[in-house]
């Protein structure tokens, strides 16, 4: 039985599926690679249709179709990618151009045939060993488990580039695998020369062909600017520019009235966007002084500064606007150790040293964890501009969790002020406004789990043309900090949109809208009609929360038409395009998986197949649509309720992913050694431990994560880990005691359910983003309980007789 | 090369003539259309406006120029559709709505200096040169510029000047400015360019993606220098309901 090579392509195809969604974000934008390949991965569908027509065929020469399969996975890894990202697709122009709806198809199509070829392997296997099926299956597991884990090992050592090559080598070393393990070692004699083939491919085919579009594609037309470094990690491509001709000067939402420009500089994109940059400092605070010109200086002239704490420091420029105004303590936190490495090591002398500035400390660390477990009482908590303009205003983070921004962790950030310090966001001016809006409604209801009665009295927001800063007080904002805000605004041509007191007439003055929109807001969410505001205003502003941590999806359906109807005529910004695209994504799914599952079974009847199986159709394809929804939903709502309590998005993706997959590989192992006559109850018994087990974990494991939160790192894990072991090991049953029961009754059939299986997981991932959007997280975990206690229903009895 | 009798070129270009005129009406008619479309846009955004039309002149210049010069050959059947269009180098050439409004916002007289930073396409400097007295225009990327300096000289837009370089610093030696159009994108506005604008004049900036422009930014310098912005969203659309319906 060819285990090890089953194993070998689970987790290629896995590692595989993580570094195109890699490859895409950089290439392209994460949005839209996240519709590309969730359709690519219908080509698991797609296997099972094939395999359900084409079965007896290909499992008369089972041994070279399985080998052929694998090979053709190893060889159509690379080649696909290098194709499709030649596929000149431009996001933007969706909305005119009716040939980039082809584009994309065309990319998903071509991403799909991998996909398709390790999944006819697999599938093969599970038709040829029924068997002993669940041990295939386990293998399946095992292996997609060690891959979620072993491609971000990868991504830390390799460029994303060189680890397809080295994806496209294990494809073909699964299939060298298969052949020793099928005793065919003959055909290992055309597949070495494949491998070499990968290897010795020039290197103008396999360079990474971003969009013009980009960020860093744009700048590096600039004269004499190149890139000087990169670094490549899970967490994103770094990409260092120099500019020495045509110097970079960003500094963002600095004030009309400045007269400074910005030191020279060095820009960092991650993913060819998301321009931020590294000054250089030579110890004169004076070489800052447009630093003093921002929006985000506001906090520094209310009341001395001495302990700041900075989220998200990148390349340093808040800690330089902390040291200009003379912070005596500064927290610096960055979750990317290798964009610290580039401040601290790789361009320390052009940074100044700025990291080892006595009083700095740089703590690579996720922001919000950090702060749980920092001593607290900064006078300074500062969050600014953590994503790219660009990005923002197209919506492209509406599918994106953001942690950062939700009211549990604005609650958490005024914990740890100071008496009188200040939590102090900025964030892009959106117009018609919406960030800027959501952020206050948030911190109106922070204020209020925090028990303060009028939030009001808490709040400063001022706005430029460019960025917005909203001040949170840890005490009631007085007279002083009233008449320093004026002042400040004033020196700067900056606008007052909320402090107690203030009238409409003061908000509007120097950055004229046609109303005064962001104080109106303000005062509505701060007033009785609050409700009646955030069901009539055209954007969502619901303050995001843990449960529902999408703080930028701004879509209301109720606006759709009015937009769409604009897009010609200015509007299109209006669209929040990853909404958009999570909906297209979803229905193009559900059309799809329509006809993969309906198609072949059609085509089987009018073949002369018999029109009756052993067990009822409808059955089957309840059981394993039901299946593939289910355990989805339960591994995607564990990751994000696992993510704060591992401190890292890394840690928690690979942690919970690997730990479900191989636990759940491990219980479908087990299921080798029972008794074909006690599997339903055995199904009886898997279903009341999911549903147990996840109804605990439904109510008590955000209390329980609460309190091992300060446990280190190893322990965490390893709890984790315990933790979904359970869960996991009873998931792994129903899919394989579904296939046992086929295989008894209905063998035909199980190709079938495999492509619904496949079908099912593509709908799934897509449809619990959505719930998790407007029902949140918990509801997708409450939703997959009662699919799998559907499922012990719709369980494929045999017919009688 | 194949010899032919010179009477069969005669021929051809006979034969050519009326569809090449027919193509250059197509144009016209085009051109024209879209003028319709963009007084269309202008009055239903009258609301952020404040005002039910653009300057006659700055529609004149729209109905005038022609747009399907400044952009690669694929491209020019598209070129009179209300929409912003690739022109290369992950450039594009601007939506004539958004050309349009930025060129009335900056309330162009014959006899004005403007500045122009980012050429891109031309386009936008072409229609300033209809409408003010000198254009000065500064591209960031070698190749468009040169693209663009060639294309504006050949239609005969003598009035205005060429370079290719960076845009920082404006253009000293011709200032000050009675306006000044920022088109490329900047994380700021320089503060170069806001001591090179003339009292009373007026800066205009697009705010957005390449394809997707947010908000016009108009920026009025007051006869005592002091900064005012207009923040002007380019769409008939009111964030709340019930509001200025």
């Amino acid at each position: 039985m060819p285990s090890l090579s089953i194993a070998l392509v689970s987790a290629t195809a896995l590692a595989y599926e993580v570094l195109l969604m890699r490859l895409f974000s950089i290439i392209q934008w994460h949005h839209f690679a996240y519709m590309m390949i969730s359709l690519a991965l219908l080509g698991y569908g797609v296997s099972g249709a094939f395999l359900m027509l084409l079965q007896r065929r290909l499992l008369r020469h089972f041994a070279a179709s399985y080998i052929i399969n694998l090979a053709l996975f190893g060889v159509c890894s690379v080649g696909c990618f290098l194709i499709a990202q030649h596929i000149p697709f431009n996001a933007e122009e969706v909305l005119w151009d009716a040939r980039q709806t082809v584009w994309l198809l065309c990319t998903y199509l071509l991403l799909a045939v991998p996909f398709f070829f390790a999944a006819n392997a697999i599938g093969l296997a599970l038709i040829h060993y029924r068997a002993r099926l669940s041990r295939i299956y386990a293998a399946d597991l095992l292996g997609a488990g060690l891959g979620s884990i072993g491609i971000l090992a990868l991504l830390f050592v390799v460029l994303p580039l060189q680890a397809l090559t080295v994806l496209g080598l294990l494809g073909i070393c699964a299939a060298l695998l298969a052949s020793w393990e099928l005793q065919q070692t003959r055909t290992a004699a055309w597949l070495v020369p494949l491998a070499a083939a990968l290897l010795l491919m020039p290197a103008s085919w396999s360079t990474l062909e971003m969009s013009p579009y980009k960020g860093l594609s744009q700048i590096l037309l600039v004269k004499d600017t190149h890139i000087i470094a990169e670094r490549s990690s899970p967490l994103g491509l770094l990409s260092v520019v120099e500019s020495p001709t045509i110097p970079l000067r960003h500094a963002p939402g600095l004030s009309l009235n400045a007269s400074t420009e910005p030191p020279p500089q060095l820009g960092v994109f991650t993913d060819g966007d998301g321009l931020s940059v590294i000054s250089r400092y030579n110890g004169d605070r004076h070489t800052l002084s447009h630093l003093d010109q921002l929006t985000s200086a506001l906090p520094y002239h209310l009341r001395p500064i001495n302990r700041a704490l900075i989220l998200g420091a990148g390349g340093g420029a808040d800690v330089l606007q902390a040291l200009y105004h003379r912070a005596e303590n500064i927290d610096a936190v960055e979750l990317n150790p290798q964009f610290a490495r580039l401040v601290t090591t790789d361009y320390a002398d052009f940074a100044g040293h700025l990291y080892q500035t006595p009083g700095v400390t740089l703590h690579i660390a996720e922001a919000r964890s950090f702060a749980a477990g920092s001593p607290g009482d900064y006078d300074l908590i500062q969050v600014s501009l953590l994503d790219s303009f660009s990005a923002s205003a197209s919506g492209q983070y509406a599918l994106s969790e953001n942690h950062l921004y939700t009211t549990e962790a604005l609650a958490e950030f005024l914990k740890q002020l100071a008496q009188h310090g200040f939590l102090s966001i900025t964030r892009w001016i959106k117009l018609p406004p919406r960030d800027t809006l959501k952020l206050f409604a948030t911190s109106v209801a922070a204020l209020r789990s925090s028990g303060v009665n009028d939030p009001g009295q808490q709040l400063i927001l001022i706005r430029g043309w460019q960025t917005s800063t909203l001040l949170v007080k840890n005490g009631a904002v007085n007279a002083q900090d009233i008449e320093r805000v004026k002042a400040f605004c004033a020196a700067r041509s900056f606008d007052a949109v909320w402090y107690p007191g203030i009238t409409r007439d003061e908000s509007n003055r120097y950055n004229r809208l046609r109303d005064a929109w962001f104080h109106d807001a303000a005062q509505a969410l701060l007033g009785e009609q609050r409700e009646g505001f955030l069901d009539d205003y055209k954007f969502n502003l619901r303050p995001s929360s843990d449960n529902q941590p999408y703080f930028f999806h701004f879509f209301k359906w109720r606006t759709l038409t009015e937009v769409l109807q604009l897009r010609e005529r200015g509007g299109a910004p209006l669209t929040d395009a990853g909404y958009l695209v999570l909906t297209a994504t979803l229905v193009q799914a559900i059309v799809a998986s329509l006809l993969l599952i309906l198609l072949p079974i059609w085509i089987y009847q009018r073949r002369g197949s018999p029109a009756k199986q052993g067990v009822p159709r409808s059955m089957v394809m309840a059981y394993f649509f039901i299946l593939g929804l289910a355990f989805l939903f339960i591994e995607i709502a564990f990751i994000q309720k696992f993510l704060l309590f591992l401190h890292h998005p890394l840690y928690a993706v690979a942690v919970v992913l690997s730990s479900f997959l191989v636990f759940s590989g491990l219980g479908s192992a087990w299921l080798g050694r029972i008794s074909p006559g006690s599997r339903n109850k055995l199904l009886r018994k898997a279903v009341t431990g999911i549903v147990m087990l996840g109804t605990v974990y439904l109510l008590s494991l955000g209390t329980l994560l609460d309190h091992l939160a300060a446990l280190p790192d190893v322990m965490r894990i390893l709890i984790s880990a315990s933790l979904i072991a359970p869960l996991a090991f009873c998931m792994g049953m129903p899919f394989p005691l579904g296939l046992a029961r086929l295989a008894d009754y209905a063998p035909t059939l199980i190709p079938w359910a495999w492509a619904i299986n496949g079908c099912a997981s593509v709908i799934s991932a897509v449809l619990a983003t959505l719930l998790a959007i407007h029902l949140g997280f918990s509801t997708v975990i409450a939703a997959a309980l009662v699919l799998y206690v559907l499922a012990l229903w719709v369980f494929p009895a045999p017919r009688k007789g | 090369m194949l010899h032919r009798h010179p009477l069969y070129w005669i021929c051809v270009t006979l034969l050519l003539l009326p569809v090449s005129a027919l193509r250059a009406d197509e144009y016209a008619q085009a051109r024209r259309h879209l003028v319709e479309v963009i007084e269309q846009d202008v009055r239903d955004t009258s609301l952020y406006l404040d005002q039910k039309a653009l300057d006659p002149r700055v529609m004149t210049a729209i109905g005038r120029v022609p747009r399907h010069e400044f952009m690669p050959a694929a491209q020019r059947q598209h070129a009179y559709a209300n929409r912003p269009l690739p022109i290369g180098y992950g450039q594009t050439i601007s939506q004539p709505y958004i050309v349009a409004l930025m060129s009335d916002l900056i309330k162009p007289q014959a006899g004005d200096r403007v500045l122009e930073i980012g050429t891109g396409s031309g386009y936008q400097a072409a229609i300033l040169a209809e409408l003010t007295g000198q254009v000065y225009s500064i591209e960031i990327i070698e190749a468009l510029g040169k693209q663009a300096a060639g294309r504006l000289s050949r239609l005969g837009y003598d009035n205005v000047t060429l370079r290719i370089g960076d845009g920082y610093y404006g253009w000293k030696e011709h200032a000050p400015f009675d306006a000044i159009v920022v088109t490329a994108a900047a994380s700021h506005v320089p503060p170069p360019l806001v001591a090179q604008l003339k009292p009373g004049g007026l800066m205009v900036i697009p705010v957005g993606s390449r394809f997707l422009t947010q908000q016009l930014v108009l920026i009025e310098k007051g006869a005592d220098g002091q900064l005012i912005t207009r923040q002007i969203l380019p769409v008939k659309f009111v964030p709340l309901t019930g509001e200025h319906d």
